[in-house]
């Protein structure tokens, strides 16, 4: 990417006269665009301003790792990392179950990967199970970063992730909301989790995928 | 016969400033781990510390929005913040002054991108030298900006005060406590006001010519405030820079 079309704006910042180019993290006003956003304004056909941190809000069609923080009579409330609790009602689990049986297949702690299945005006939010790659985690390991980091981390058309998970030969499931489940044996777990905080640390620099290839071969040469 | 003290002498104030200067401002940002946004500001010697934590779940729920979030704002003196030590607690001033901060901030906060959530906004003056609201809201905004909370613009505030029947920028205790009037304004730096207050005596002309020096105070501290937040992001960028030079 080019430097020239990337600044950082703080909100309220005048990004350009014309009115069409407003996009993410922009709001028009008196035919100008503004930015919303304390951030790193994109200049493309259209003006998006990227967060540099904020907190993660649900979008039907997300793929997140929540966490199980309560069980009512027929649904898990789920920790999403987000201000909104994601709702899992006993019908959007892969197999039938009985509601006194909730308790044997997700309880309090669980981890799962779920899919927003869909968010009302008052964000009521709905998740699901329901697909083949979704469903409760029992091994790998979970972690945390700022949700505006995820792009990053998967990178333009998924290079970056599906790089990842070659060069470490780990299973990683990347949650919108900023948790991320890595699965694979000890060592290149440990240095997968190290990989991502990384990422996480430096998502706002160019040529930040090659740099990252640079780091795993020495990491690795270094091992062997 | 004892002279007559006065606070302005050939143009010079007590502290040594000319009548159309404010105090100078140190601002830090992100300066506690544990909260999505903070900013420690110092205007002269008032020294205030600002936290944003936000959108979150509401407590007590009945507090709750359905179609925005709510905006919480509490302004609280530090019992040494002032010469005779302060009670702690809340009192009839900072419950005051918690309500105009919070409603000199919130017109541009985009409240219902979160409906049924709450921003928590905490002030922490340190050491007090008047004119602490307006260290509290500048250091806020900040605080908000980078908690990533969408706004429409920067709020910046700023006081005018009258002494010597003339009009000064940005007056500190001892003209604020003898002198004649003080108003504090806040705006946006499009020029809208959101806040405007005054205490003390001031003609009509007066009260223009304090609200144009208050609004060219605000327009200065807006450039800090805006030069804070985008210097800390190109020290960011040169730090990874060093680190790649240094390999």
């Amino acid at each position: 990417m080019d430097r020239m079309d990337r600044k950082v704006a703080i909100p309220g910042d005048l990004l350009s006269e014309d009115k069409g180019r407003s996009g993410e993290g922009t709001y028009v006003k008196d035919d100008k665009v503004y930015s919303l956003l304390y951030g790193i304004a994109n200049y493309r056909d259209k003006i998006n301003v990227i967060p540099l941190a904020g907190k993660y809000v649900p979008a039907t069609g997300d793929n997140v790792i929540g966490i199980v923080k309560d069980v009512t009579f027929s649904n898990w409330i789920v920790d999403i990392n987000s201000p909104y609790d994601g709702l899992l009602h006993i019908s959007e689990f892969p197999k039938r179950i009985e509601m006194d049986e909730m308790q044997n297949y997700l309880r309090i702690g669980s981890s799962v990967m779920a899919r927003v299945k869909d968010v009302d005006s008052t964000m009521k939010v709905e998740l699901t199970l329901n697909d083949r790659r979704l469903g409760t985690l029992k091994t790998g390991r979970i972690i945390e970063i700022s949700h505006t980091r995820v792009p990053r981390l998967i990178g333009k058309g998924g290079s970056m992730i599906s790089m990842l998970k070659k060069e470490l030969n780990c299973n990683i499931f990347v949650g919108q909301n900023g948790r991320i489940w890595v699965n694979g044996n000890e060592k290149e777990m440990d240095l997968a989790l190290k990989t991502i905080l990384i990422i996480e640390k430096e998502a706002h620099t160019n040529g930040l995928t090659d740099r990252i290839v640079e780091f795993l071969r020495t990491e690795t040469s270094a091992r062997s | 016969m004892e002279d007559k003290i006065t606070f302005i002498k050939d143009g010079i104030r007590l502290d040594g400033r000319r009548v159309d200067e404010a105090r100078p401002i140190k601002v830090e940002v992100g300066v506690l781990a544990r909260a999505d946004g903070s900013c420690y500001l110092e205007m002269g010697n008032n020294k205030v510390i600002a936290a944003v934590y936000g959108p979150r779940e509401v407590h007590p729920r009945h507090l709750q929005e359905v179609s925005r979030a709510i905006v919480r704002y509490r302004y609280n003196m530090a019992s040494f913040s002032v010469e005779e030590r302060r009670r702690p607690g809340p009192d009839r001033r900072s419950y005051e002054l918690s309500k105009v901060s919070r409603e000199a901030l919130s017109p541009v906060i985009l409240t219902s991108y979160f409906p049924r959530s709450v921003i928590d906004i905490f002030v922490e003056v340190l050491q007090a030298d008047a004119g602490t609201r307006t260290a509290g809201i500048n250091a806020a905004s900040v605080a908000l900006a980078d908690a990533g909370i969408p706004m429409k613009s920067l709020i910046s505030s700023c006081a005018a005060g009258k002494v010597d029947d003339q009009i000064v920028l940005d007056p500190m205790k001892e003209e604020d406590n003898f002198g004649q009037a003080d108003m504090p304004i806040a705006m946006t730096p499009g020029g809208e006001i959101t806040l405007l207050q005054m205490d003390g005596h001031m003609t009509v002309e007066e009260s223009h010519r304090a609200m144009e020096l208050a609004m060219k105070g605000c327009r200065d501290i807006y450039n800090m405030q805006r030069k804070v937040l985008i210097d800390r992001y190109s020290q960011m960028e040169n730090a990874t820079r060093q680190e790649e030079a240094v390999i």
